[in-house]
Order: structure tokens, then sequence, then C-alpha cells
């Protein structure tokens, strides 16, 4: 099957490089299977003022039947948020993100923004439980690790 | 969430529950009730309660199996459920307020499906009662991801984020193609069993059956449920594990964590090593004089007597001490500790040993269908005729089986006046298990004799007798509680 992706990312494309919600920004999206964009936390959360975050897109043949895989990327000037759902090494435990919590009618502007809200929200300047052990040990795509939801305050 | 999404499930009237029989005429004690359920059935008895519904509450038959799989097959519940507030009920099973009416493949000019953001005039596009619109092309991508990769059936919801709107059997008829649609059923079928705690599908490889039983989690320290599927596998209700009478699922739980840790290492560490009287490390003397220094604890002994090193003054390599006090008390401790390992190990080689035998049933099984056609010929017998063979190494296979977890049961087993009769049930069976083997196991040429034909039925009567006797024994102490065990049995009851 060709895929319901082209259409669709095109069509997310010309919007989002015409348009985005403030504190978003679209960095690179050279081709349908990967893009960047960069995010800020808007308020004075002194947990992320002043900080800039990279995520990182990437689309299987299935988008937007599945949820695309998305991480946080570490570079000099991009570090990977302080927060308990986000392992250290980049990956986000957020339902939206696992097949239970993904709708297609979902998109990459709509995750951006789920995103930058549960950092606005985030009090708690730590990593998960278990981090080290999981970033050592993890070589699953994100997308078949079966997160644990176990506190949905954060 | 609301609150309908989770049950205690349990019928308060249970047609099925077990009564622990004391009534001899009716049965023995340790059978429960069951029935076995072929895939038909199961199709079936959804059928009958989606109809029942379907009249009650006079609601589509689609609608009906979602609500009914909401409430987990409860019809008790889900009426008065209903009853009570029937748009909360709806919402919660996903029944939601209709938007449109019976959903149909329809093409809407100027639409544009939000999935794919495809727009071109005629684009076929469906809608459940909801009023979530996206084209047929999506919806179908959508359903084949949920059904084929995700394994999910009973719980499909509408594409669009946030609506709680499950797929009914029809709007997915409309949709989807023939081979995904039996996989949707089949995977339907799996949540009927799975939902209904007192339906379990039989473990038997390649077996298609549910089982029903009434036993509740509550009861296992009661009653141990061994039910038999019609593909002949014998396997207990409460754990899945394979027949384990006379054995509470408890016991054979703990039984079993004991046997992985143990066993092997166990054996030769019996043999090979004492323990430091002080810090009961265990230690392996490969060498050396008997002056021992324990490298966890820095105790000195004499590996001889086990006593205080510095109470033999000066008579090194030598231990020509008696009764020194420090010894007797450090004797005493280790020969607890291998008391407790011995007994162990006694009931542990037993049941290997009819485990063993268990395992080699296939084998038996298999030589016995030969021996039954040499037979034939070797003495004119006709294939009714010897019979018998099989019979009697179905009934030794049985035994062995039961036999086996008499020893798991025994090692728990805390020692008052009833034990007694348990282990004499037990030497008689075992005796009367291995008589008969020792005849099933002669050539053809013995076998042909119309003597030890009758002496095989006999014993394999005899067999089956003292089994059920052990059985009817330990089931009825069980349900009364007048056994005492060396473990909590209480302690795991109820959950799993």
């Amino acid at each position: 099957m060709a895929g319901l992706g082209p259409k669709r990312l095109g069509k997310e494309l010309t919007k989002i490089t015409n348009n985005l919600p403030p504190g978003i920004t679209l960095v690179s999206a050279d081709n349908l299977e990967e893009w960047y964009l960069d995010i800020k936390v808007l308020d004075q959360n002194p947990l992320y003022a002043g900080q800039t975050y990279r995520l990182k897109f990437k689309f299987s043949n299935s988008y937007p039947i599945e949820a695309p895989e998305v991480t946080f990327v570490k570079l000099d000037n991009r570090p990977i948020p302080m927060h308990p759902h986000i392992y250290s090494n980049g990956i986000i435990c957020l339902d939206l993100l696992g097949s239970q919590g993904w709708s297609p009618v979902q998109s990459v502007e709509s995750v951006c923004m789920s995103i930058q809200s549960m950092l606005t929200g985030n009090t708690k300047n730590e990593r998960p439980p278990g981090d080290e052990e999981f970033v050592r040990g993890n070589r699953q795509r994100p997308r078949d690790i079966a997160f644990y939801y176990h506190d949905n305050t954060v | 969430m609301s609150n309908f999404d989770v049950f205690d499930d349990q019928p308060d009237d249970d047609p099925n529950a077990i009564s622990y029989k004391t009534d001899k005429t009716k049965g023995v004690t340790f059978d429960v009730s069951y029935k076995v359920y072929d895939p038909d059935d199961i199709r079936r008895q959804q059928d009958e309660m989606i109809d029942e519904v379907n009249m009650i509450l006079a609601m589509s038959k689609e609608d009906a199996a979602i609500i009914l799989r909401h409430f987990r097959w409860n019809k008790e519940r889900l009426i008065d459920g209903y009853m009570d507030d029937s748009p909360k009920v709806l919402e919660a099973a996903g029944l939601g307020p209709s938007v449109t009416e019976s959903p149909k493949l329809e093409s809407i000019s100027g639409f544009m499906c939000d999935i794919c953001c495809e727009d071109e005039d005629g684009l076929l596009t469906f809608a459940m009662k909801c009023g979530h619109r996206y084209c047929v092309d999506c919806y179908r991508q959508y359903l084949n991801q949920k059904i084929r990769e995700e394994g999910e059936a009973a719980r499909i919801q509408c594409p669009s984020d946030g609506c709680h709107r499950i797929i009914d059997s029809r709007s997915l008829d409309l949709l989807v193609t023939a081979d995904l649609r039996s996989r949707y059923r089949e995977l339907l079928n799996r949540t009927f069993v799975e939902d209904k705690d007192t339906l379990k599908w039989c473990p038997a490889p390649d077996c298609a059956n549910a089982v029903e039983c009434g036993i509740k989690k509550k009861d296992l320290d009661k009653v141990v449920p061994t039910v038999a599927c019609n593909c002949g596998y014998r396997f207990c209700f409460g754990c899945i594990l394979s027949d384990h009478q006379p054995a509470p699922c408890e016991l054979v739980k703990r039984w079993l964590k004991k046997c992985a840790d143990d066993s092997e290492t166990a054996n030769w560490i019996s043999a090979n090593t004492k323990e430091c009287p002080k810090c009961n490390s265990t230690i392996e003397k490969n060498g050396g004089c008997n002056h021992m220094t324990c490298r966890k604890c820095k105790h000195e002994f004499c590996w001889m007597c086990m006593g205080l090193w510095s109470e033999h003054g000066t008579s090194w390599y030598n231990c020509n001490r008696f009764e020194e006090k420090s010894g007797t008390d450090a004797r005493d401790a280790q020969a607890k500790s291998r008391v407790s390992l011995e007994r162990y190990l006694h009931y542990y080689n037993r049941y290997a040993n009819h485990e063993q035998s268990a395992r080699l049933d296939k084998d038996i099984y298999q030589k016995t269908e030969k021996k039954m056609v040499q037979l034939q010929t070797a003495s004119g017998m006709s294939w009714i005729e010897v019979q018998y063979l099989n019979t009697a190494s179905q009934a030794l296979q049985t035994c062995r089986q039961t036999l086996k977890w008499t020893y798991a049961f025994a090692f728990y087993l805390a020692r008052n006046n009833l034990t007694e009769i348990f282990e004499d049930n037990q030497k008689d069976l075992e005796m009367a298990v291995e008589a008969l083997s020792e005849m099933f196991e002669k050539p053809i040429a013995e076998l042909a004799d119309a003597k030890l034909k009758v002496d095989i039925m006999d014993k394999t009567a005899y067999c089956n007798k003292r089994r059920v006797i052990l059985l009817d024994d330990t089931a009825d102490n069980l349900a009364t509680g007048r056994w005492s065990f060396n473990v909590d049995l209480k302690s795991a009851a109820g959950r799993r």
C-alpha cells in the first residue's frame, strides 16, 4: 500500500511552514521520513527558562494511522529537558505517542503542543525512576516499549 | 474514567459453584462440576446473551454486543446499571449519543479527510454514529492496524481524538475484507473467554475448547479443581497447570519454585559440604587439615567434630576430642539443617521419579498401541479384546501423575493423626502402580496368557480405586480444613 503519508505530510508541512504556534519552530523537513523541530517553554518555568529543545519526528509508512516516533535530540546547545517522563537519552513516555493514546487526527503540530504543555506543567527537576538502567539497557524502538503510565499527574 | 469500568465480576448466584459433596452417591469429593465448550458453543453462548439483551433493552444486536463486552458479559449487572442511568452506561460502554443514523458508505461533496487530507470529488467516506467522518481508505487502514498489528477487537475506538465510540461489527463488515473480519471474530471470542472468570481456555496445544467451572480463587485452599477437556487433557482450573491433585495450587506453586531453586545443587551440597557452625555458610573442604577458618565470619572450628578450634588446644591435625559442649551444639544445628535437606530430597526424589515416568507416558502409550497389534496376531484376540492394555496404560499415567503430587503434598504436610492414613493410602497406591507397571511391561508371549490378562484388568481396576480413595480422603480433609500445612495456604489464595 502506498500509504497515506505523502499527501498528509505535505499538507502538514505547508501548514507549519507558514504558521506555527509560539515557541515552536520548524528546523528541517527535507524528506517525508524525518523532521526536526525546536520547542521552547514560554512561561517562566525555572526548569526550562531560556532553553531550546530539539525534537526529532520519525514517520513510518503507516503514519498517521500509526503514531510517529518522537524523541528529544541532544546537541551542544540543545539539552534533553529534565522531566519525570523524559529519559536522559531523549525517549519520551507520553500516552499520546503509544498505540492506545494515539489518534490519526493528531498531527506534528498537536504533538509539539502536547509536549510543550507537558513541560510547562512540570515542577519536578528529576528523571523517571530507573532512568540510568533504562538508558544503558534499552535497544528497543520507543513505540515497542510498554511504558507503564504510572503517574498521570505530571 | 468512569466507574463502570471495573467489576469484580463474580455472579452472586453461581449455578456451577462447587459443592463439597458429602453425598457419596452423587460422585466423589474431589470432583468439581464443569462443562467443556467447543468454539461453536462459545459463539452460540455469546449470540444467546446478545439476543437476550437485544430483546430486553430493545437495542440493536451490535450495540448489545458492545455493551455486554463492556460489562464483561455480566447480564444482571448490565441490566441493573442500564435501568439506573442508561445515558451514563451507554457513554461508558462507547455508545454515546448518536449524531447520524445507520452508518453507510457515502461520498459527500466538499469533504476533506482529516487523516490523509484527501479531498477529491466522489471520495467514499464513512462515519459511525458519533459523526466523525473519514475516508474509507483511512478507516480501513486504521482498522487493519488495530486488528492485525495491535490485536485489538472489543475496544476499537473511533479514530477521532478523544471520541470513545466503539466500532460495531456491522460497521466493521462494511469496511474490511473477509479475512480481517474472521480475525476480528476470533479476537472477540478470545476476549469473551478471557473476560469471564468462570471460563478458561484448555491449555493443551492446538485445542480450541474452553472449560467453564464455578470455582472461585478464594476457594483454592479448599479444593483442587481438576477438569478434563474433551481433548483428553486434564488440568487444574485454578492455575492452568496440568492436573496436580491432591496438592492445592499454592503448594504446587511453592513446590515448583523450590524445585527450580534446589534439587540438583542440593544433592551435591548434601554429599560434599558442611556448614559453618556459626554463620551456616556452606563450606567444601577440598584438602588440608581439620583446622577450618570460615572465610565469611572467621569462625575457627574443627572439621571433624565441628567444635571450637580453641578447645582443641595443641592436638592439631587430629581430632581426638569427644563430646565437647560446643561441638555437640554445632553438630545438632548442622544435623537439623541436614535433616531438613534430607527430608526435602526424600520427597523430591520420589516426586521426580514419578515425573520421569510420566514423561515417558507418551512412549508407553505408543508402545501399547504396537503391543496391542502384536498381541492380536500372537493370540488371535480381537481389537476389542486387547483394549484392556490401553486402559491399563491410561490408569498408569493418571495414577503416576497423582502419586507425583502426593509427594509434593506430603512435603508441606504437617504431621497430625490424619497423615498416617494419607501415607498408607499413598503406599497402597504406589505398590499397586508398581505392580501394574511390572505386569504391563511383560513380553508379548506372556501377555497372551489369559490369566495375566485377568490379573492386569484386576490390577488396573484396583489402581483406579486406590487413586479415588486417596483423592477422596485428601480432598475431604482439605475442604473441611483438617489438614495442617507447614506453610500458609491462605497467604496467596485470592491472588494469582
